[in-house]
């Protein structure tokens, strides 16, 4: 249940159980995947559902108030609503197994041409946050915890309570007061890039986007990692090492961290996971073309296929790093493939 | 009152003593000993100065939303304290008017979200085995969705309507929620006061309103704490991204986005709007983080928001 994992007690650190303990993994790793298909499955019909179930029928959700009864009648047939639901759902999720998401009722071009470019974009945005987050977050949580109430650890703790509780957007406008309009004029507000060209061609334009997703993804990382490691060092085989005479040093990296790399690695899953959702509206803010503008843009434009097909990606997105989280999780604790 | 040291002996007592606010003295004590730490009292401040004046703001305003009285963009002058907005409306009197719907979406998103979580939370929680485990199947579903994401496939299709926007926000805290009250009832039902009332025979029902739920209430507080931070920061993107409430309805989220486009001319369009969202939130989270502490008694609320927070995964099978 703790997301702030209980680290191991020191028998687990020793290898011969955890080998006789390997027995257990394959099952669990089988039940794991099985589990995350049939969750694939799941969110597929609940996308599917969620544009058939709500009110107004998707052709005249797209054409608006303005389309006549033959132009919805030819719109609902290009997108087979005539079709049984059944048949329908069929048939794009068997175009989407085979790589064809279906048209865009807008841009007039396959689904599939317009997301890709924007899905290297935003891994781009996505990875070089995720870096330099867990970086400072990680350090930051070892080092609040090893000087407990200190100076770090109190500036920190307060800090990541204010700054949790901003909205993205706000922060992302805040940075962009100070660093390229009111303030000072040094960083570009506004990505002038074109969806398609590389987004690392224009590193400037990266910036702000980049701090405002690691301005806000420090705070949880930093306070997970400082709760996972105040447990690791009240622990028996910490005293142990402490009355032992060892270096502070030694005793924080080499004997309390190791234990703490459960909640590492579940740092990093989470912060992916959190990244999937927070990049849409810094998307929005700084008109970066990645999948979050794409999708702001979809549901703007009503482009009920382009809309589907990025959900769905979003939420495998979120399936597959849930699963990988979970068996890297397994891997290095032991304890945990037995359930309590 | 609970200094670190009675803090610990809490938790070494187990499972005596978790078993929540009921030994504690209630949410009232809980509330005051939140209260006398400088960040509950702090929090609470903001939040009530926000809330004041988004319910006094529209009869005090100089004036109406709608009216243009000054040159667009101007900036702050004796007439128009914060200048004049993208199309020379008075952005004070839009600020002092554009925060009701804001808090009252929220409010409603939340109850609705905390409420339907409980509820599934519970029950999956009390009745175990296969209803158990398809509860819990449907929110790894749930959980599969950013919340932004599944907020905007909901409005997608129907268009953005209030009542759309408090479903969809609502719908995408239950998950989470169950996930947490669901492990709350756990914990609760395995104490021995729940187990000597099964084995005198109380009635099931009995049970889970005298017995379950009043040990759930300082989890429930939390978690509405929580929730309502998030709703009003879902909500608050949602419009500002252009999926809440639509313009010319003054509402702070809107005013962020219609005015980015002056803010070297006037930045008071957006930074005041930006104000009046982050002192909320912020007082929401420094509260919500002292009643925490209080109500669990460790100085580690911080794990406890995490296990909330916008993602969450399960580590153990």
């Amino acid at each position: 249940m703790s997301l702030a994992a209980t680290p191991a007690s020191p028998g687990e650190a020793v290898p011969a159980p955890a080998r006789r303990a390997g027995g257990t993994l394959l099952p669990l790793l089988g039940r794991r995947l099985v589990a995350g298909v049939f969750t694939l499955f799941a969110v597929s019909v609940v996308v599917f559902a969620a544009t058939q179930v709500l009110p107004g029928n998707a052709a005249t959700a797209v054409l608006g108030q303005s389309g006549t009864p033959q132009r919805v009648a030819q719109l609902e047939a290009q997108m087979h609503l005539d079709r049984p639901a059944v048949a329908q759902y069929a048939s794009w999720i068997g175009g989407i197994l085979h790589g064809n998401p279906g048209t865009s009722l807008v841009a007039n071009q396959s689904v599939a041409s317009i997301v890709l470019p924007r899905v290297l974009a935003s891994a781009a945005l996505v990875l070089i946050a995720a870096v330099v987050g867990v970086g400072i977050g990680v350090v930051g949580g070892v080092l609040a915890a090893s000087r407990r109430s200190g100076l770090i650890d109190q500036s920190m703790s307060l800090g990541s309570l204010i700054v949790t509780a901003m909205p993205e957007f706000v922060v992302a406008l805040l940075l962009v007061v100070l660093f390229s309009t009111t303030v000072l004029r040094v960083l570009p507000a506004v990505s002038v890039i074109t969806p398609g060209r590389s987004v690392l061609d224009s590193p400037a334009e990266l910036v702000l986007p980049i701090a405002t997703l690691v301005i806000v993804i420090v705070p949880y990382i930093f306070r997970m990692m400082r709760g996972a490691m105040l447990e690791a060092l009240e622990s028996d085989y910490v005293e142990m090492a402490r009355l032992k005479g060892l270096s502070v040093r030694r005793v924080l990296f080499v004997h309390a961290l190791p234990n703490a790399l459960a909640p590492v690695i579940q740092v990093i899953g989470l912060t992916l996971l959190y990244l999937a959702g927070g990049i849409v509206v810094v998307e929005f803010v700084f008109n970066y073309p990645g999948l979050g503008q794409g999708l702001v843009n979809a549901v703007t434009t009503r482009d009920i296929p382009a809309i589907q097909f990025l959900v769905l990606l979003l939420a495998a997105f979120y399936v597959f790093v849930n699963i990988v989280t979970d068996v890297l999780v397994l891997l290095v604790s032991p304890r945990r493939r037995y359930p309590r | 009152m609970t200094g670190a040291g009675s803090a610990a002996g809490a938790r070494a007592l187990g499972a005596l003593t978790r078993a929540g606010g009921a030994d504690r003295g209630g949410i009232a004590a809980i509330t005051r000993q939140a209260l006398r730490t400088k960040r509950g009292a702090i929090g609470l401040a903001l939040v009530l100065a926000v809330v004041l004046f988004a319910v006094v703001g529209p009869f005090v305003a100089p004036y109406s939303p709608d009216a243009l009285v000054t040159v667009p963009l101007s900036g702050p002058s004796g007439h128009a304290w914060l200048g004049g907005d993208f199309l020379g409306r008075d952005v004070w009197s839009r600020l002092l008017a554009g925060g009701g719907a804001l808090l009252l979406l929220a409010v409603l998103a939340t109850l609705l979200g905390v409420g339907a979580g409980t509820a599934i939370g519970v029950t999956a929680g009390l009745v175990q085995g296969k209803t158990d485990s398809v509860l819990m199947r449907l929110v790894d579903v749930g959980l599969a969705f950013p919340q932004i994401v599944f907020a905007l496939l909901l409005v997608s299709v129907a268009g953005a309507r209030p009542w759309l926007v408090v479903v969809a926000v609502g719908v995408s805290h239950t998950p989470q929620v169950a996930r947490v009250t669901r492990a709350a009832t756990l914990d609760v039902a395995e104490q021995d006061f729940v187990k000597v009332a099964e084995s005198n025979g109380v009635r099931r029902w009995r049970i889970i309103v005298f017995e379950i739920v009043p040990n759930l209430v300082s989890v429930l507080m939390v978690e509405l704490g929580l929730r309502l931070t998030f709703s009003i920061t879902l909500i608050a993107g949602l419009t500002f991204i252009g999926f809440g409430l639509r313009p010319p309805a003054p509402n702070w989220g809107v005013m962020i986005n219609e005015n980015r486009i002056g803010l070297t001319l006037n930045p008071w369009g957006v930074l005041a709007p930006i104000a009046m969202i982050a002192i909320l939130t912020i007082g929401m989270n420094l509260f919500t983080d002292a009643f925490a502490s209080a109500a669990i008694g460790v100085d580690r609320a911080g794990d406890l928001m995490l296990e909330a927070a916008p993602f969450a995964a399960e580590a153990a099978p």
